[in-house]
C-alpha cells in the first residue's frame, strides 16, 4: 500500500462486465482492497466512462452487449485521451483465439475466468507498478 | 429198162465184104491225132465200103455232159439235130444204148420221129467197160452190123486213146501251171522257205532262202564262208530237231548276211513231212527277227525304264502321301466331277466309315459330310473363274458325331491347256475359332458387364464422395457447432463459477468479517467443489479443443531439469500435505529438448498429481532419461502407490475412467486426466507408457521426440 500512498489518492479501476453478481463482487473486493472503482456493462458505457472519469486501468469482459470488449478497446485505443489507460481483459472464453483477439484489439493483459478476486488484485498491481515504471522510463528518458 | 432188144453179138467171124476195105480204115485212123476227123473218116468209111446207106457218130462231151454227133453221112439235117441230148435221160434209148453190152436196135415204135429206119446203136467202144465208152455209132441198115461193129470197135479204142493222151497232156500241164503258181507263192514270201532232207540239204528253196544259203561262182568270198556258215548253222538246228523229235518247232537262229555280212536272228519253223518219193523231207520257214529282238529289248528297255519310273513314281507318292498324312488338316484331292481322288488319314477319318464301326450313325455322318463336301465343290465350278475359294462346311465328326464346322480353301489344278484336272481342298478345323470367338464375346460381355459395374461403382463412389463430402461439410459445421457450443457452454459454466469462487474467497478471506469455524469449515468444503467442478469443466474444454484442433503446438526450446523443478514447486502443497518423499533422477546437463513446453508440462503435472493422489505413503520420484539412439527424451514419474491391476491398465487412459469407480469417490477427479495426457502425448508426437503392479506402485513415463516437429 506504500506504493499508492504518495498519490495521496486511490487508484480508479473500471470494471467492465454485463453480469452483475461479477461485476459487483470485483467491485467489492476492488474497494476492500483500496481502489475506487467505476462500473459499466457495456462497450460503449465504458468508453463513456473512461472519458469522463480517466480510470488508471480497465478490468474489460470481452463478451458484451451493445458493443463488445473487443471493439471497445480498439476505440479506446484509438483516442488520444484514453490510450495511455492499460486495459485487462477478463473473459470466461478460455479458447486460443480469444486472447490473441483481445491483443491485436489493443488489451495489454489477458486473464481468464473464473479468476478469484485476489487473482485479479495481483494483475492490476503488476500491471499499475510496469505502468508506471513504463512512465518513469519513459519520462526518464525524455 | 432197156427198151432196146440187143442184137445177138456174132463173132468177128464173118468176113468183110471187100478184104482190103478194113486196113484203109486202120491207115486212116493211125494216121490222125484229131477225134473228130476219125469220126469223120469212119462214118465215110462205112458209107463207102461198109455198106451203110446212113451212119452218124455221136461223142461224148464230158464237160456239158451230153452227146453230140460229130460227124453223119446219108442222114438229114433233122436228125442230125436230134442226136444232140443229155446224158441224164435215162429213159432215152440212145442213152439206154450207150450203156449197152451189145448193139441195139432202134425199133421204128421205140425210135423218136426222125429216128424211122433201122437204125443200129453200137457204144464205142464196145469192148471197153460202161464207163470208158466214148459214145455211140448208129448205122442203118442193121444188116451192116459185122463192119459196124468192127469200126465202131477201132473208132472208140481210137477216140479212147486220143481222149487219154490230150488228158494227159493236159494235166502235165496244170501241174507245171501249179509248180510254177507254187513257187511264186513260196517265192512271193519274205520269209527264206526250204524244203530239205533231214540232213538239211536242199531240195526246193525260194529266193529269200537261196540268198543266205547259196552262191554262185564269181562272187566274193565273204559271201561264200556266209553260205557255208549259214548251211552249217542251219544243219545243226535240224538236227537238233531230229533229236528232239517233235513235231512243228520253233527256235531261234543266228545267221550271217551274205550280203552285208551283219548278224541275222531267225526264228526257225520247221515241220517234218513225209514225200512220196523223195521220202522225209522237213519243211523250214525262217522268219527274220533281228528287227523284232531289237525291238522287243527296246520295249523291255522301256517296260524296265517305265518300271524305274513308276518306282519313283510310287516313292514319290509315298513321299507326298506321307507328307499330306502329317498335315494335321484334312485334305482332298478330287476331279472335276467331284470324285476324290486322294486324301490324306484326317480326312479318311471324315469320309470314311470306320471299318470295325458299323454304326449306322456313323456312316450316317460320312454320307453327310461327302453331300456337304460334293455341294462345296460344285459350288466351285458354278462360281466360275476364281481358282480359288474359300468357304466354311458344317461336317460331323463320324467318330464322335459332334459337329465340326470347318473353313474349306479350294485351289483348281489347272492343265497347260487350261482345264481342270483336279481340285484340292484343304479343311481347317474351325471349332477351335469359333470356341474363341464364343470365349472372345463371353470375355467382351463380361467386360462390358465390369466396365457397367465400374461405371456404376464410380458412380457410386462419386455419389458417395459427394455424399461424404456434403457430410464432411456437416460434420466440420457440427464440429464447429459443437465447438462454439463447448466454448459456450464453457464460458456459461465460468461465469456462475467466477461468481461462487469470488465470493466464496472474499467470505474466507473475511471482507464481509470473520467466519466462525464452523462457517470456515463449510465454505472451504463449498471453495473445494466449486474448484472441483471448475476443473472438470477445464478438462472437457481440453479435450474439446484438442478434438476441434484448436489447441495449437508452440514448439520452443527449454531444459528439461529446469521444467522438472518448476513442476516439483508447484507440486510442493501438496506433496507437503501428502508428506511423501520426492525423489529426482535427472541427467547431468542441461536436456535440452525442443518441443510445447506447455503441455509437456501440462502432461507431466498431471501424471505428478496423480502419483501424489494415489500414493497413501511411500515416495514419488521423477526422473529423466535420454535416447540417444532413438532420439527420445522420456519424463518417467513413479509411485509407491496403489497401482494399477493389468487388466486396468489400458482403461485408465480411457475419458471419464478411473481404475475402478469407487476410486472416483475416494480420490475425486473427473477421471479424465490421463485421457488428456495421452491425446496431448499424441500431439507431440509421443507417448504415455505405464508400468504397474497392484499394491507396489505405477511409473507412467512420457516419451517424446527429442526435437519436435512443427506438424
Amino acid at each position: 500500500m506504500s506504493t499508492i500512498a504518495p498519490s495521496t489518492r486511490r487508484p480508479i479501476v473500471l470494471v467492465v462486465d454485463d453480469i452483475a453478481d461479477n461485476r459487483e463482487m470485483y467491485s467489492e473486493y476492488l474497494s476492500f482492497a483500496g481502489y475506487d472503482v467505476i462500473e459499466a456493462r457495456n462497450g460503449l458505457e465504458a468508453i463513456d466512462a473512461a472519458q469522463k472519469r480517466s480510470p488508471d486501468i480497465i478490468i474489460m469482459d470481452l463478451s458484451l452487449p451493445v458493443m463488445d470488449g473487443w471493439e471497445a478497446t480498439r476505440r479506446l485505443k484509438a483516442d488520444e485521451r484514453t490510450r495511455r489507460i492499460p486495459v485487462v481483459a477478463l473473459t470466461g472464453h478460455a479458447l486460443a483465439g480469444h486472447s490473441k483477439g483481445a491483443q491485436e484489439a489493443g488489451c495489454d493483459s489477458f486473464l481468464a475466468k473464473p479468476c478469484l478476486p485476489d487473482q485479479l488484485v495481483a494483475e492490476i498491481r503488476r500491471m499499475l507498478e510496469s505502468g508506471k515504471a513504463a512512465v518513469t522510463t519513459t519520462k526518464g528518458a525524455s | 429198162m432197156a427198151a432196146a432188144v440187143p442184137t445177138q453179138a456174132r463173132s468177128g467171124a464173118e468176113s468183110p465184104r471187100d478184104a482190103a476195105a478194113r486196113p484203109a480204115l486202120v491207115e486212116l485212123l493211125l494216121f490222125s491225132d484229131d477225134a473228130a476227123e476219125c469220126a469223120r473218116a469212119t462214118v465215110d468209111w462205112l458209107a463207102e465200103r461198109g455198106g451203110a446207106r446212113k451212119s452218124i457218130c455221136a461223142l461224148i462231151d464230158a464237160e456239158s455232159g451230153t452227146l453230140k454227133h460229130v460227124a453223119a453221112a446219108g442222114v438229114s439235117e433233122g436228125q442230125i439235130e436230134s442226136l444232140h441230148l443229155a446224158l441224164e435221160a435215162p429213159d432215152h434209148p440212145l442213152v439206154f444204148a450207150l450203156a449197152g453190152r451189145e448193139p441195139v436196135s432202134l425199133g421204128k415204135r421205140r425210135a423218136p420221129d426222125s429216128w424211122r429206119s433201122d437204125f443200129l446203136a453200137i457204144p464205142l467202144p464196145l469192148s471197153e467197160a460202161r464207163e470208158a465208152r466214148q459214145g455211140l455209132l448208129l448205122v442203118s441198115p442193121a444188116r451192116c452190123e459185122p463192119e459196124a461193129r468192127w469200126a465202131a470197135e477201132m473208132l472208140g479204142q481210137k477216140i479212147a486213146r486220143l481222149r487219154a493222151a490230150a488228158a494227159t497232156a493236159d494235166s502235165a500241164h496244170k501241174v507245171q501251171r501249179e509248180r510254177e503258181l507254187l513257187l511264186n507263192i513260196v517265192n512271193a514270201s519274205p520269209d527264206p522257205i526250204l524244203l530239205t532232207d533231214p540232213e538239211g540239204r536242199m531240195i526246193i528253196s525260194n529266193a529269200r532262202a537261196d540268198a543266205l544259203f547259196s552262191s554262185k561262182e564269181g562272187q566274193s568270198e565273204g559271201r561264200h564262208r556266209a553260205v557255208t556258215l549259214n548251211n552249217m548253222m542251219f544243219s545243226a538246228a535240224l538236227s537238233q530237231q531230229a533229236i528232239d523229235e517233235s513235231g512243228a518247232v520253233r527256235r531261234e537262229l543266228l545267221l550271217v548276211s551274205p550280203s552285208e555280212g551283219s548278224d541275222l536272228l531267225f526264228e526257225l519253223l520247221s515241220s517234218v513231212v513225209q514225200h512220196p518219193r523223195e521220202g522225209t523231207c522237213v519243211v523250214s520257214i525262217l522268219r527274220n527277227v533281228t528287227d523284232l529282238r531289237a525291238a522287243t529289248e527296246q520295249i523291255e528297255e522301256n517296260y524296265r525304264r517305265l518300271r524305274l519310273a513308276e518306282a519313283d513314281v510310287r516313292a514319290e507318292r509315298d513321299r507326298l502321301d506321307l507328307i499330306i498324312d502329317s498335315v494335321a488338316d484334312p485334305i482332298l484331292v478330287t476331279d472335276s466331277s467331284g470324285k476324290i481322288l486322294l486324301m490324306n488319314s484326317p480326312a479318311e477319318r471324315l469320309f470314311t466309315a470306320p471299318d470295325r464301326d458299323e454304326r449306322a450313325e456313323a456312316e450316317r455322318a460320312v454320307r453327310s459330310n461327302d453331300a456337304h463336301f460334293s455341294s462345296f465343290i460344285s459350288n466351285l465350278f458354278l462360281t466360275g473363274s476364281g481358282l480359288r475359294w474359300r468357304g466354311e462346311i458344317p461336317l460331323t465328326d463320324p467318330s464322335t458325331l459332334q459337329p465340326l464346322p470347318v473353313e474349306a480353301v479350294a485351289g483348281k489344278v489347272m492343265s497347260e491347256h487350261s482345264e481342270v484336272t483336279a481340285v484340292v481342298t484343304i479343311l481347317h478345323d474351325r471349332t477351335e475359332a469359333i470356341e474363341k470367338a464364343r470365349l472372345y464375346e463371353q470375355l467382351k460381355a463380361a467386360s462390358e458387364q465390369l466396365e457397367e459395374k465400374v461405371r456404376e461403382a464410380t458412380a457410386e463412389l462419386v455419389r458417395r464422395n459427394e455424399l461424404l463430402q456434403r457430410q464432411h461439410l456437416e460434420l466440420e459445421q457440427a464440429s464447429q457447432l459443437k465447438s462454439q457450443f463447448l466454448a459456450n457452454m464453457s464460458h456459461e459454466f465460468r461465469t456462475p463459477l467466477n461468481a461462487i469462487l469470488g465470493y466464496t474467497s472474499m467470505l474466507l478471506q473475511g471482507v464481509s468479517g470473520d467466519l466462525a469455524a464452523p462457517q470456515k469449515n463449510k465454505m472451504l468444503r463449498v471453495d473445494s467443489n466449486a474448484r472441483h467442478l471448475l476443473s472438470i469443466i477445464n478438462d472437457i474444454l481440453d479435450i474439446s479443443r484438442i478434438e476441434a484442433g484448436k489447441m495449437p503446438l508452440h514448439l520452443e526450446e527449454f531444459e528439461m531439469p529446469a521444467l522438472v523443478a518448476e513442476l516439483l514447486a508447484e507440486v510442493e502443497p501438496l506433496i507437503q500435505k501428502s508428506r511423501l518423499q520426492t525423489l529426482t533422477d535427472l541427467p547431468p546437463g542441461t536436456a535440452l529438448v525442443v518441443s510445447d513446453r506447455q503441455k509437456v508440462k501440462q502432461i507431466v503435472l498431471n501424471l505428478l498429481t496423480n502419483a501424489i493422489k494415489f500414493t497413501p505413503h511411500g515416495q514419488v520420484k521423477v526422473m529423466v532419461r535420454e535416447d540417444e539412439r532413438l532420439g527420445e527424451v522420456g519424463i518417467a514419474v513413479g509411485d509407491t502407490g496403489i497401482g494399477i491391476a493389468p487388466q486396468d491398465q489400458d482403461k485408465v487412459f480411457e475419458d471419464f475412467r478411473q481404475a475402478d469407480n469407487s476410486v472416483t469417490r475416494e480420490y475425486g477427479g473427473a477421471g479424465l486426466g490421463l485421457a488428456i495426457c495421452r491425446r496431448l502425448a499424441k500431439m507431440l508426437d509421443g507417448r504415455i507408457e505405464l508400468q504397474s503392479r497392484l499394491g507396489r506402485g505405477s511409473t507412467f513415463t512420457l516419451v517424446i521426440p527429442r526435437k519436435g516437429k512443427r506438424r
